[in-house]
C-alpha cells in the first residue's frame, strides 16, 4: 500500500511541478505584454456615425453612453438641429418641438440672439438622435461619450461588439475622454 | 457687416437654410461621418457670459483594482485555513456570501477569473492588446491555489459559484456516466473560448455568462432566461454552470487533481461510517472500491492499449474535423459575417435598413479590401482549428482512457478534480465529535482527536 501511495504521490508531484512551471511560463510570457495601466472604453467621436446603438446595445439601461456637449464648438445657435425637431411648428421649448425623446436637453437664452443647451444626463439615453442633428445641420458640438462614472467596464464592450464604425476601443485610463475640442484647437481635437 | 451676417444669417434667413440643408441632407446618403464643421461661428457674446467646460466625470480609482486583488488573495487564504484548519462550512458559507457581495452585486461580476482567461489568450496573440496585471493576477492567483489547495476559489471567491451554490434545494444524483460526458463540456468550451478569443472574434465567456445580468439588475432578454433557468435546474442539480459548462473550471480542475494538499472529509482516520456517503450534492466523493468488481483483467489490459492508441487517432479527426469546419466557426467575426453577407447577395449593398451594410457601403471601403480581411480571418480559424479540434480529441481519448483505469480506494475521500472545497461533507463526519449523534450508543468508537 505505501508502495502504491508513494508511486502516486510521485506522479502526482511530477504533474503538480509541471503544471506549476506551465503557469509561470504562461505569467513570464504574459508579462512581456502586460501593463500597469488600467483601460476603459472610449468613443471617438470623429468616426462615430450617430447609428443609436449606443442607446440599444450598453448593459445598462439607460446606457453609459451620454450626448455631451463641446461648448467652445457651439455656435450657440437659435435654429439648432440638435434641439429642434424637423418639421417644427414653432422654435421654443414645447415638448412637440423637441429632437430629444427624453426632453434631454436643456435651452437657455444667454442673450439674443444665442441660446445655450446643455445636456440633462439624467434623462440622456444616448440615442444619438442629437448628435445626428447637430452634426447634419450645425458645428458637431454635440456628440457621444461613454461616461466613465457610469460605465461597468465590461471585459469587452457590448456596444463595440455591434458598433458599425469601430468607434469604441480599449484605452489606458490616463485619458479617459476624447473630447471634441474648439475651433482654436483646429479640426482634430 | 461681419457682425450684421453672424447675428443675421440665423435669425431671418434660417428657413430657407433649414430647408435647404433638410433637402441637402435627403439627397446625400445620412451616414457619411460627420465631422466637426464650422458651419456657425463662435459667438461673440455681449455679457460677461463664459463659455463652461464639458464635464469629465473620472472613472473609478485605479487603486481600487488593486484593493479587488487584495480581497481576492483574502478570501482565497482565509478560506484556505477555513477549509484545512478551521473546518468550518459555517464560515465558509459566510465568506463566499461577502464575495457575492463584492464581486458580484457590487463590482458587477466584471472583474472575474473567468473571463480574465480571454483577455490573457487575447493579449498573448494580439501584440496590440495588453493585460492589466491585475487580470493577469485575476487569471493566475485562483490556478496557483487550486494547485496548492484545490479549489477554494469555487467555494468562496466565485460569485458565478456560489450564487448557485445558495439555491440547492435538493440536489438529486446523477448517474456518473451521464455526470462524466457532461463534464467534457467544459474543455470543449475552453477551447472554443480560446480560439475565439486569439482571433479577436469575440468574448463568447462574458457574452454567454448567465448570472452576470442577475447582477447589474438587468440584461438581454434570453441572458437573463438562461440566468434563471440554471439558477432553477440548480435547485436540483446542484451548481450546474460549474460542472457542466464553466471553462474556467476545467483548468482548475486539471490543478486541483494534482493538489499539494486538499480538503479532507475525515479530521483524522476515516472510519467507513457512511455517514458521509449522501452528504456532497455535487457527486464529488469517491466511494471505496470494490475490490471484487474492479480487479484489473487481461480484458482490461488490452482495452487500455486500444483507448492509448486512440488518443492520436482521435487528435487527428477532431483536428480535421474542427479545421474543416473553420467557415462556420468564423461567420460569428462580424467582418466574415459582413463578407460572406455582401458576395452571396450582391442586391444588398443598396439596402439602406442594414445598418452595418450602410456604414460599410459609406466608409469607402471597398468589397475587395473586406474579403481580403475575412480571408485572413478565416485562415487563422482553419490553422487555430487543428489545435482546437486535437484539443478536443485528446480530452475525449483521455476520458475514455480513465474508465480503464482502476485505482484502489479504501476510504471516503473528495474527488479532487470534482470537489469544490464547500465543506458540505465536513460536517457530517463523525470523528473527532464524541458529541455527534453517531456516537450516542456506541462510545466506544469515539476517536480521540
Amino acid at each position: 500500500m505505501s508502495k502504491l501511495q508513494s508511486r502516486r504521490q510521485f506522479i502526482s508531484g511530477c504533474a503538480r511541478y509541471s503544471l506549476g512551471l506551465t503557469i509561470a511560463g504562461v505569467i513570464g510570457f504574459s508579462l512581456t505584454n502586460a501593463s500597469s495601466q488600467q483601460w476603459l472604453w472610449q468613443i471617438d467621436p470623429f468616426k462615430c456615425t450617430n447609428c443609436g446603438r449606443c442607446a440599444t446595445h450598453c448593459v445598462l439601461n439607460p446606457s453609459a453612453v451620454k450626448c455631451v456637449h463641446a461648448y467652445a464648438l457651439c455656435g450657440y445657435c437659435d435654429l439648432c438641429g440638435g434641439y429642434l425637431k424637423p418639421g417644427h411648428i414653432a422654435r421654443n421649448t414645447a415638448a412637440e418641438n423637441q429632437l430629444c425623446p427624453t426632453a434631454a436637453i436643456e435651452r437657455k437664452l444667454i442673450e439674443e440672439p444665442y441660446y445655450e443647451y446643455h445636456i440633462n444626463e439624467e434623462l440622456c439615453i444616448g440615442c444619438a438622435k442629437c448628435v445626428e442633428g447637430c452634426s447634419s445641420f450645425g458645428n458637431g458640438s454635440l456628440h457621444l461619450q461613454i461616461r466613465q462614472n457610469i460605465c461597468v467596464n465590461c471585459n469587452e464592450c457590448a456596444i463595440a461588439r455591434v458598433c458599425p464604425s469601430d468607434a469604441i476601443k480599449r484605452i489606458p485610463a490616463d485619458e479617459p475622454y476624447l473630447i471634441k475640442g474648439g475651433f482654436e484647437h483646429g479640426q482634430t481635437l | 457687416m461681419v457682425r450684421l451676417y453672424k447675428k443675421h444669417i440665423p435669425l431671418k434667413n434660417h428657413n430657407n437654410i433649414f430647408l435647404g440643408l433638410i433637402f441637402l441632407l435627403m439627397t446625400v446618403p445620412t451616414q457619411i461621418a460627420h465631422s466637426q464643421q464650422q458651419r456657425f461661428p463662435k459667438p461673440e457674446f455681449q455679457t460677461e457670459y463664459q463659455i463652461p467646460e464639458t464635464e469629465r466625470p473620472n472613472p473609478r480609482a485605479p487603486f481600487m483594482e488593486y484593493l479587488d486583488l487584495f480581497l481576492l488573495l483574502a478570501v482565497l487564504s482565509l478560506t484556505t485555513w477555513l477549509v484545512l484548519k478551521k473546518r468550518s462550512r459555517k464560515w465558509i458559507l459566510w465568506v463566499s456570501v461577502f464575495s457575492l457581495l463584492y464581486f458580484g452585486f457590487y463590482r458587477n461580476g466584471c472583474i472575474c477569473s473567468v473571463g480574465s482567461l480571454q483577455n490573457l489568450t487575447l493579449s498573448l496573440f494580439n501584440e496590440g492588446y495588453s493585460v492589466s496585471f491585475t487580470v493577469l493576477a485575476f487569471f493566475v492567483v485562483p490556478l496557483l491555489f487550486a494547485l496548492a489547495v484545490g479549489r477554494v476559489f469555487c467555494a468562496s471567491a466565485c460569485p458565478l459559484g456560489i450564487i448557485q451554490d445558495l439555491v440547492i434545494v435538493k440536489p438529486i444524483k446523477l448517474s456518473p456516466w451521464l455526470q462524466k460526458s457532461l463534464g467534457l463540456f467544459p474543455f470543449i468550451y475552453l477551447g472554443l473560448a480560446v480560439l475565439y478569443a486569439a482571433t479577436g472574434t469575440d468574448f463568447i465567456i462574458c457574452r454567454f455568462d448567465p448570472f452576470v445580468g442577475i447582477f447589474r439588475m438587468g440584461a438581454e432578454f434570453h441572458m437573463i432566461v438562461l440566468g434563471i433557468s440554471f439558477l432553477l435546474i440548480g435547485m436540483f442539480v446542484a451548481r450546474p454552470y460549474c460542472r457542466f459548462v464553466c471553462p474556467y473550471g476545467a483548468l482548475l480542475k486539471i490543478c486541483s487533481l494534482n493538489s499539494k494538499y486538499h480538503l479532507s472529509i475525515t479530521p483524522k482516520d476515516c472510519i467507513n461510517c457512511k455517514l458521509c456517503k449522501d452528504s456532497c450534492p455535487f457527486d464529488a466523493i469517491d466511494f471505496p472500491t470494490d475490490e471484487k468488481e474492479n480487479r484489473a483483467s487481461r480484458k482490461d489490459f488490452w482495452k487500455f492499449v486500444f483507448y492509448a492508441a486512440l488518443i492520436p487517432v482521435l487528435m487527428f479527426v477532431g483536428g480535421w474535423a474542427v479545421s474543416g469546419s473553420y467557415k462556420l466557426l468564423s461567420s460569428a467575426h462580424p467582418d466574415v459575417y459582413l463578407a460572406n453577407l455582401l458576395v452571396s447577395q450582391p442586391e444588398l449593398m443598396q439596402n439602406t435598413e442594414n445598418l452595418d451594410i450602410e456604414t460599410f457601403m459609406s466608409s469607402g471601403k471597398t468589397l475587395e479590401i473586406l474579403v481580403e480581411e475575412a480571408k485572413i480571418i478565416q485562415e487563422k480559424f482553419r490553422f487555430g482549428g487543428w489545435f482546437l479540434g486535437a484539443f478536443i480529441g485528446l480530452v475525449i481519448a483521455l476520458h475514455l482512457l480513465n474508465q480503464v483505469i482502476f485505482r484502489k480506494r479504501s476510504i471516503y475521500e473528495a474527488n479532487r478534480g470534482d470537489c469544490f472545497s464547500c465543506g458540505r461533507c465536513m460536517d457530517y463526519c463523525p470523528v473527532g465529535k464524541p458529541e455527534h449523534p453517531f456516537f450516542k450508543d456506541k462510545p466506544e468508537m469515539v476517536v480521540k482527536s
